[in-house]
C-alpha cells in the first residue's frame, strides 16, 4: 500500500531510506530474487531433513541414513535412491544435505571471521588516519603478497597436529572433528578479510570528511559515538554486498581444502570430501556418474546463487567495487 | 626507480614470510621421522636428528636455512631422502609451469574475445548466453569439472587419455580444467572494462567525428578496456600455480603442487617452507613485471 502511494507522488522517493530505495531496486533483479529463493529451501531442506529422518523412522530413515552401510552398493538414481548410493551402499541425497550443514556452516562462519576483523580493521585505518592508516595497510599489502590457500594449508597441517597432541583431544575423536572445523573457520576467516579492510577504509575516508559527521564532531560527539552513529551504518551496504561475495570464495576454499584431505576429517563429510569419494571411484569400466554431479551440482547451484545475490546486492545498493 | 625500491622491499617480505613458514611449520609437534617404522636403535634416529641439524635451536637451524638460501640452496627434503628441494623444483616446477601456461591460454584465449563480445552486443541475447557462461565458469571449481570431463572424453568416448603427463593430449583436458574458471573471470573483467571504455569521452569523440564502430571498438576501446585484465594477469598466474595441486592430484601429473600437499601431510619442513617461499617469490615476480607491463600500456599511469 504504502509503496504504490510512493510511486504515485514523484517527490516521495526523495523520503525513503536508502535500504528501502536499495530494496526495490533488488526486488527487480530476476536472477538475485530467484538465487535468494534457492538459498532459502536448502536451507530449510538442511535443517529439516535430519528431523524429517527422525520424526518419519522405520525402513524410510533407514533406508536414508546417512551413514548406513547396506548391501546396495553403487545403485543408480531411482525412487528409493534419489541421488543412487555410493560404494558403501549410503544414500547419496542424504550425504550432501549433511554435507551441506558444514559446508555451510564454514562458510557463514568463516564470512562473519571475515567481517568481524575486515570492517574492525578498515575503520580504524580509515577513521584514525595518519601513520595509524599507514602501518595497518602495509600489514594488509603484505598479507596480500601472501599466496593465500598455502598459507591455510600449512596453517591447518601445523595447528592440526598440534591440537591433536593435547590430552583432552586424544580421548575424545568427535572433539577432534570439531576442532578441525574451527580451524577452518579461524584459517579461512583469517586469510579473506584483506578485500573488506581495503574497501570499508576507501569508505570511511570519504565518509570522515562529509558535513554530517563534521556536524556530529563539532557537536562534541566522541570518535566511537560517530564510528557507531555515523559511520558504520552508512557503510552497511558495502559489507553486505561484499558478505555476499566473500562466502561463495570460502565455501570454494573449504571445499577445495576437505578435497585435498586436509580439511574435514572423515566422518564428518562435507562437499568437497563427498566429491573426492565420487572421483575415487572413477574407473574405466563403470561410469558412476552421480557420486559426482549431485554433490558438485549442488556445490555449483549454491556458488551461482551467491554469486547472483552478490551482484544483484552490489547493484542495488550501487556499490562500486573499486 | 619505483621498480627498484618495490625489488628492494619484496626482499624483508620474503625474509617474513620464510621465517613465518619456518616458524610454524616448526613449532608444530611431530617429527618428520615420526611416522617411519620403529628405528633400529635410538641411536640412529639421533644421528639422522644431527645429521639434518634437528638437534640444534630453532633460531640456529633458520640461520642455517637462510644461509643456503643466499647460495640457491633449498636444502635436503627430510623425506624424499635421495631429494634436495632443488631437485624436487627442478622436476616439478617446469611441468607446473607448463600447466600454468597452458591454462593462461586458454582463459585469455575464450575469455578476452566472450568479453569483448558481450560488451559489443550489449543488451541482447548473446550478451546473456555469453554473460552466463562467464559468471558459470566462476563457480565451476576444477575438482567438479575435471572428473566430469574424464567422465565424458577419456572413459565414454575415449577421446582422450584418463591421466598421467606425456604427449600433448594429456594436456588437455588439465589445462581446461584449470582454465575454465579464469577464463570466466577475464570475460567478466573484459566486459567491465569494454563497457567503462565504450562510455568515455575519447570514444563519444572518435564516433562524433565518424569513425566506423568497427574501427571504435577494435582499435580504440579494446587499449582500454584490457587494462584489468592485465592487471589481473599476475595474480591469476601465481594462482594458477598454486591452485593446480588438485588438478595435478586429479590427473596424477608430476608437478609441484604434489610435493607441496605431501609436504604438508609429512611434515617435511624443507619442502613445505621452500616450495611456499617459491611461490611467495613468483608471486611478487609477477606483480612487479605486471605492473611494469601496464605502464607500457597505459603511459598515464606513473608510478612515483
Amino acid at each position: 500500500m504504502i509503496e504504490r502511494q510512493g510511486a504515485a507522488a514523484p517527490c516521495q522517493p526523495l523520503h525513503v531510506s536508502p535500504g528501502r530505495r536499495a530494496w526495490r531496486r533488488f526486488r527487480k533483479n530476476r536472477a538475485a530474487i530467484l538465487s535468494a529463493w534457492y538459498l532459502a529451501a536448502l536451507l530449510l531442506a538442511v535443517v529439516a531433513w535430519p528431523f524429517a529422518l527422525r520424526i518419519s523412522g522405520g525402513t524410510f530413515a533407514r533406508l536414508h541414513d546417512p551413514d548406513r552401510l547396506s548391501n546396495a552398493q553403487f545403485a543408480p538414481p531411482g525412487a528409493q535412491h534419489w541421488f543412487g548410493t555410493d560404494v558403501h551402499g549410503r544414500d547419496v541425497f542424504s550425504r550432501v544435505l549433511f554435507g551441506a550443514q558444514i559446508s555451510l556452516l564454514v562458510g557463514v562462519v568463516g564470512t562473519l571471521v571475515s567481517l568481524v576483523i575486515g570492517v574492525a580493521w578498515g575503520t580504524v585505518a580509515g577513521y584514525v588516519g595518519g601513520r595509524v592508516d599507514g602501518f595497518l595497510m602495509r600489514i594488509v599489502d603484505v598479507l596480500y603478497s601472501l599466496p593465500t590457500i598455502i598459507f591455510v594449508i600449512v596453517l591447518l597441517t601445523t595447528l592440526g597436529e598440534a591440537l591433536k597432541q593435547t590430552r583432552f583431544v586424544e580421548h575424545s575423536p568427535a572433539l577432534a572433528g570439531g576442532l578441525q572445523v574451527i580451524l577452518l573457520f579461524v584459517g579461512l576467516g583469517a586469510v579473506s578479510w584483506l578485500t573488506m579492510a581495503r574497501i570499508v577504509r576507501g569508505q570511511v575516508l570519504s565518509l570522515r570528511t562529509r558535513a554530517f559527521v563534521e556536524a556530529s564532531r563539532a557537536l562534541g560527539g566522541r570518535p566511537a559515538w560517530i564510528l557507531a552513529r555515523h559511520i558504520v551504518p552508512n557503510i552497511f551496504g558495502v559489507v553486505i554486498t561484499y558478505l555476499a561475495l566473500t562466502m561463495p570464495a570460502i565455501i570454494l576454499y573449504e571445499s577445495f581444502l576437505s578435497y585435498l584431505g586436509l580439511g574435514v576429517q572423515p566422518p564428518m563429510a562435507s562437499w568437497g570430501t563427498l566429491i573426492a569419494e565420487g572421483v575415487a571411484q572413477i574407473n574405466p569400466l563403470r561410469i558412476y556418474w552421480w557420486l559426482i554431479v549431485f554433490p558438485g551440482g549442488i556445490l555449483v547451484a549454491t556458488l551461482l546463487a551467491l554469486n547472483f545475490l552478490g551482484d544483484g546486492l552490489r547493484d542495488a545498493w550501487d556499490v562500486k567495487s573499486k | 626507480m619505483y621498480f627498484v625500491r618495490r625489488l628492494i622491499f619484496a626482499i624483508p617480505l620474503l625474509l617474513v614470510i620464510s621465517a613465518l613458514a619456518f616458524a610454524l611449520v616448526h613449532l608444530a609437534p611431530g617429527g618428520p621421522f615420526d611416522r617411519e617404522r620403529a628405528p633400529a636403535s635410538p641411536e640412529i634416529e639421533r644421528n639422522l636428528r644431527a645429521a639434518y641439524h634437528l638437534d640444534e635451536p630453532v633460531w640456529k637451524q633458520y640461520l642455517r636455512y637462510l644461509d643456503g638460501l643466499a647460495r640457491g640452496d633449498f636444502g635436503p627434503s627430510l623425506k624424499y631422502r635421495s631429494h634436495t628441494v632443488n631437485d624436487i623444483i627442478a622436476q616439478g616446477l617446469p611441468v607446473s609451469m607448463l600447466l600454468g601456461a597452458l591454462a593462461f591460454g586458454f582463459a585469455m584465449g575464450v575469455g578476452l574475445p566472450v568479453g569483448f563480445f558481450t560488451a559489443a552486443r550489449r543488451g541482447r541475447w548473446e550478451d546473456f548466453a555469453g554473460s552466463f557462461f562467464a559468471i558459470l565458469a566462476v563457480c565451476i571449481p576444477g575438482f567438479v569439472l575435471a572428473p566430469l570431463l574424464i567422465l565424458v572424453f577419456a572413459i565414454k568416448w575415449r577421446l582422450l587419455p584418463v591421466a598421467l603427463w606425456g604427449g600433448p593430449e594429456h594436456m588437455i583436458l588439465p589445462a581446461v580444467s584449470l582454465g575454465l574458471y579464469y577464463a570466466g573471470k577475464v570475460a567478466r573483467l573484459m566486459r567491465e572494462g569494454m563497457l567503462s571504455a565504450i562510455q568515455s569521452e575519447f570514444i563519444t569523440a572518435a564516433r562524433a567525428k565518424g569513425l566506423a564502430e568497427a574501427a571504435l571498438l577494435f582499435k580504440h576501446a579494446v587499449r582500454l578496456a584490457v587494462l584489468p585484465v592485465v592487471s589481473f594477469s599476475g595474480p591469476m598466474l601465481a594462482d594458477m600455480l598454486t591452485g593446480s595441486f588438485v588438478i595435478e592430484n586429479i590427473f596424477q601429473i608430476p608437478g609441484i603442487g604434489v610435493f607441496l600437499v605431501n609436504g604438508a601431510l609429512n611434515r617435511d619442513y624443507t619442502v613445505v617452507v621452500g616450495l611456499s617461499l617459491l611461490y611467495a617469490m613468483l608471486l611478487v615476480g609477477l606483480n612487479l613485471i605486471v605492473d611494469f607491463a601496464y605502464t607500457l600500456l597505459d603511459p598515464r599511469v606513473k608510478y612515483e
